[in-house]
């Protein structure tokens, strides 16, 4: 190839980056392992210093959750074809447009919405987009959200929508943990573009006035957005059927694993009216017919929507999402089908409802919103054991136990309190024991 | 090893859509059910009623009681209707997975240089498996530090590595990907500015036109107003258009170098003095870093911020678009102000830091993509510092070979040609239109017949007719050289029977789509639902494909 180009070394092709910009010499980096071998026993060598959530009973969520991962989304998202493909269009992948088209398909079934995304980085993202959509459509300022929103994601959307808008957020009832419509009225005016809240909420809870509110939003001329846990919505109703106009969400919990946060996937969904697909900055897989009857093939839908040709003038930004995890969470719908969702969906309701019994029985551990239903996780009160949550943390790890993430820093008005998940794969033994060890811990 | 001889082609299976395959009554998966023996904890109402339900339900999980659990949801929240999902057992579901995989053309499987400026390289097996340990896997972003030591230290490491890759003094892997990586720039930029009281005033951002769209996009959503650059003769812009941009509203810069042309500006360091000068920041794309791995640093240009692709230079699968992950790195000056957390080490244990004073915060949830972390570390280990500068080499090298076969291609051209390229090439296609009436979109058409990809480029097309080819170190001479004679064949296909290659595709998985139907609000569909819905509707009456020019992807 030297000779092909007539050139002695590689060197020569360097000819345009200037002597006084080169690195001299070579980088400073580690000695390379070069036999896969040494590789791999290095790397695992460091990587077992970590205790997992199989080694451990975990109760930890509030973002990212342990769920169980059946076998055949794992088989799927490693096939190398998937793994290895990115942006090819519908003649080079059709198979990846195909089940990117079923993921947004499955999804719109679960969700009742015949516009679901091509997901982006995680449900704060998600939001973050979500909000800025209705303030387009709406051409509004102020966007109302629950101050019982996860902080983190509070976070991102408010970096994200800072130069844009203005967030306020709507007080919920701290003693159950209740979005109060009473306080959204208040605060919702003809300047709000859309009112945003969780169902289930960051702490858990089950909001059974979400319909009242969105009603509200909606005759202020506002949009409704909910936040929603895909996995609950077999037992629970798709926030569309009360009302949101925008529904997003993390994929995570359908069949991708927690990586340690790098499992997060963000969708965004909403109804099919042109003012609001032309809103999404996001990639739409459109499915379309071939010259040859019944057959299918697919597209990006209103592409020039995005940044990719629009650049500045396209909506937001859009670049590589998390498409694998799309692919992945598909599968998972396929296999668990309507039947599967509900079961899941009430083995955690029924999982979550012994649990907060449980716990709220250990002597001067309260469970504070044990009125309303919960999904998933629930608050755990520790004020009355004279322990602080990060002492009990620690006393529950040496059981081999991580317990409920830690509130005092994101919610202080709660005290010395945490957030308990429970899902499918906590039995009632799994339960007790934590109960036994927390009674072990406070008594001590 | 002799060449490829005889016909390849894609698989076709013509699968369903898998709402059409739902057998009532079968399963994929089920799920743990209720708990028969989680009775009622005596002080919770709620409780009872889940042991009461329970009491009832099959030991299988199968519910079978009249009595949901789900009835303790308040009405109006409560599903009624179950989801319309396909039933299914679980070898059809794998089994149509798995066909649906064998229609796809990812790396594992082509010569997938067609795809320029997305870096598409082999990603090491090893790699992957390291990912997919359950300590990676299978654990929570919320657990002790004590618990994640392995992770921490991955970080730790691999930030000292793109410390020296990069010569900046500090870097987050928090960003999803090379777009958020740049957004959180911008966010930086105005971070920056307002701790000097400058936010207002510096009010625009300015970038190139041959640096990826999200170049301008990013600050654009980040509330900037943008300027971009358009290229002088050399391919990328005079000193002076940057200077006649710059002033007191000046935020920052931001350009990818090489270009996406692959042209190097090797004035770098005055733009970057110039935009100093006007008190801005410069930021680094370096999406197209690997042709330049070892060889010229971000930092020693005098560049502040700048990322850099994990699933593309440093070898993360693409995954179908992603997850991604971005390594953002900063000046010490700026250190303070990226996301939170940081990873450092202290008394020999690695810690997460949070109490950055100046930090924009969060830009994605947690720690980023960490799983993606960690194989660009096993990668660069895998490689060291000669590796590194080896897979820079190869890489230039096998396109600038590539460059010359093409040339040798009737009706490909370059613009710019007394240019030298770096790692990538747009080509123009314009002659080949010109001669024969075939465009840049019709070889996009024809080129899957013969398995294997080619992308035309990032809007705007000032290039006219294009195509990006980016070579990457993973590729033979023999890969190089059939790459190369697909793209001779459509060429002598185009200049004997145009008709041929603007019929495209013969050959592919399938035949030519309609494309109105996705700019059409009457006739998108986005889901099967929707798709059912219009088709009722009779929106689809009257097929035919089209012809259309509209880009369908672009790389990001």
């Amino acid at each position: 190839m030297l000779q092909e180009l007539g050139i002695s070394s590689p060197e020569d092709l360097f000819a345009d980056v200037p002597p006084h910009l080169r690195v001299k010499g070579l980088l400073d980096l580690p000695q390379p392992l070069l036999s896969e071998y040494d590789l791999y026993r290095h790397t695992k060598r460091i990587l077992v210093q970590n205790k997992t959530c199989a080694d451990y009973l975990s109760f930890l969520g509030g973002g990212c959750w342990q769920h169980y991962v059946p076998a055949v989304c794992d088989e799927i998202n490693s096939r190398g074809e998937f793994l290895t493909a990115y942006t090819g269009d519908t003649y080079q992948d059709h198979g990846r447009w195909q089940a990117l088209f079923e993921f947004a398909s499955l999804m719109g079934e679960l969700l009742n919405m015949e516009i679901v995304s091509v997901p982006t980085y995680d449900w704060g993202q998600a939001a973050a987009t979500s909000i800025r959509m209705a303030q387009r459509i709406t051409g509004r300022g102020e966007v109302l959200v629950a101050s019982v929103t996860a902080p983190e994601r509070l976070c991102i959307m408010a970096g994200y929508c800072g130069p844009s808008a203005t967030i306020r957020t709507v007080p919920h009832d701290p003693a159950t943990g209740l979005l109060l419509p009473d306080e959204f009225e208040k605060a919702i005016s003809e300047s709000t573009a859309a009112v945003y809240f969780e169902n289930p909420s960051y702490l858990g809870v089950i909001q059974g006035r979400a319909p009242e509110i969105a009603e509200m939003a909606h005759g202020r001329g506002a949009l409704c957005i909910v936040g929603a846990d895909p996995i609950s919505l077999g037992v629970l109703a798709p926030p569309a059927d009360y009302g949101a106009d925008i529904v997003c969400g993390d994929l995570q919990p359908l069949g991708i694993h927690m990586n340690y946060g790098g499992g997060l996937s963000g969708f965004i969904a909403s109804h099919d009216e042109p003012r609001f697909v032309m809103e999404f900055p996001t990639r739409l897989v459109g499915i379309t017919q071939t010259t040859v009857e019944g057959e299918h093939g697919f597209g990006e839908v209103a592409f020039s929507r995005t940044s990719f040709i629009e650049r500045e003038q396209g909506k937001e930004y859009v670049g590589t999402g998390t498409s694998l995890w799309a692919i992945t969470a598909g599968v998972y719908l396929a296999l668990l089908g309507p039947q599967g969702m509900k079961q899941i969906g009430e083995a955690i309701l029924q999982r979550t409802q012994y649990a907060k019994g449980r716990l709220g029985q250990v002597p001067g551990v309260r469970v504070p919103a044990s009125a309303a239903p919960s999904f998933k996780e629930f608050v755990v009160d520790f004020n009355g054991t004279g322990k602080t949550v990060a002492q009990v943390n620690k006393a529950l790890l040496g059981h081999g136990i991580f317990g409920g993430k830690d509130l005092t820093q994101e919610f202080p008005a709660l005290g010395q309190s945490a957030l308990f998940c429970v899902t499918e794969i906590h039995t009632k033994q799994d339960i007790d024991r934590l109960a036994a060890c927390l009674e072990e811990v406070v008594a001590s | 090893m002799t060449a490829r001889t005889g016909r390849q082609r894609q698989a076709s299976w013509n699968e369903p859509i898998i709402m059409e395959m739902s057998v009532p009554g079968e399963r994929g998966f089920i799920p743990p059910g209720l708990d028969p023996e989680m009775g009622a904890p005596e002080s919770d109402a709620l409780g009872a009623v889940v042991g009461a339900t329970a009491g009832v339900a099959g030991r299988d999980g199968t519910s079978g009681s009249e009595r949901s659990v789900a009835e303790m949801i308040p009405a109006g929240i409560r599903r009624v209707a179950p989801p319309c999902l396909p039933e299914m057992a679980q070898p059809r579901v794998l089994r149509h997975y798995t066909r649906l995989s064998q229609e796809v053309l990812g790396n594992d499987v082509s010569i997938d240089i067609g795809k320029g400026t997305c870096t598409l390289k082999y990603s090491p097996k090893v790699n992957e498996r390291a990912a997919r340990l359950p300590e990676m896997a299978d654990i929570h972003p919320s657990q002790p530090e004590e618990t994640v030591q392995g992770t921490l230290q991955i970080m730790y490491e691999f930030e000292q590595m793109m410390k020296v890759i990069s010569g900046m003094d500090r870097f987050s892997f928090q960003p999803g990907g090379g777009s958020q990586a740049i957004y959180a720039n911008a966010r930086l930029f105005r971070a920056y500015h307002g701790k000097r009281g400058e936010g207002a005033v510096r009010d625009e951002v300015i970038t190139t036109v041959f640096s990826h769209p999200v170049n301008a996009a990013c600050p654009a959503t980040a509330g900037y107003r943008v300027i971009t650059l358009l290229p002088g003769d050399k391919g990328y812009p005079d000193l002076d258009s940057l200077k006649g941009a710059l002033s007191e509203r000046t935020a920052g810069f931001m350009v990818t170098n090489p270009e996406d042309t692959g042209i190097f500006n090797p004035e770098i360091d005055k733009f970057v003095q110039a935009v100093h000068d006007a008190g801005g920041l410069c930021a680094y794309d370096q999406a197209n870093a690997n042709g330049i791995l070892g060889m010229t640093r971000a930092r020693d240009a005098g560049f502040d911020l700048c990322h850099f692709n994990l699933h593309k230079t440093f070898s993360c699968p693409h995954g179908s678009g992603g997850p991604g992950a971005a390594a953002m790195g900063a000046s010490a000056v700026l250190a303070g102000f990226l996301p939170v957390p940081l990873v450092e080490r202290r008394g020999g244990a690695y810690r997460l830091v949070y109490d950055l004073p100046d930090s924009i915060g969060k830009v994605r949830a947690y720690h980023g993509a960490v799983q993606g972390v960690l194989r660009a570390y096993m990668w660069v280990l895998s490689l060291g510092a000669e590796g590194l500068r080896e897979v820079a080499e190869t890489a230039v090298l096998n396109n600038n070979y590539v460059l010359k076969k093409m040339l040798e291609v009737p009706g490909v051209g370059i613009p710019y040609a007394d240019r030298r390229r770096i790692e990538q090439v747009r080509y123009t296609f314009a002659k080949m239109l010109e001669d024969t009436g075939v465009s840049t979109h019709d070889v996009r058409r024809r080129i899957p017949d013969l398995v294997t990809h080619y992308w035309t480029s990032h809007h705007p097309f000032l290039v006219p007719e294009p195509a990006t080819i980016e070579p990457t170190e993973s590729y033979s001479k023999q890969d190089l050289d059939e790459y190369v004679a697909a793209i001779r064949q459509v060429s002598d296909e185009a200049y004997a029977s145009p008709e041929f290659v603007k019929t495209a595709p013969h050959d592919s998985t399938i035949h030519r789509i309609r494309e109105e139907p996705l700019d059409d609000p009457g006739m998108w569909a986005m889901t099967w639902r929707g798709y059912q819905r219009k088709k009722v509707r009779g929106a689809y009456a009257g097929a035919g494909a089209s012809g259309g020019t509209a880009d369908g992807q672009d790389p990001s």
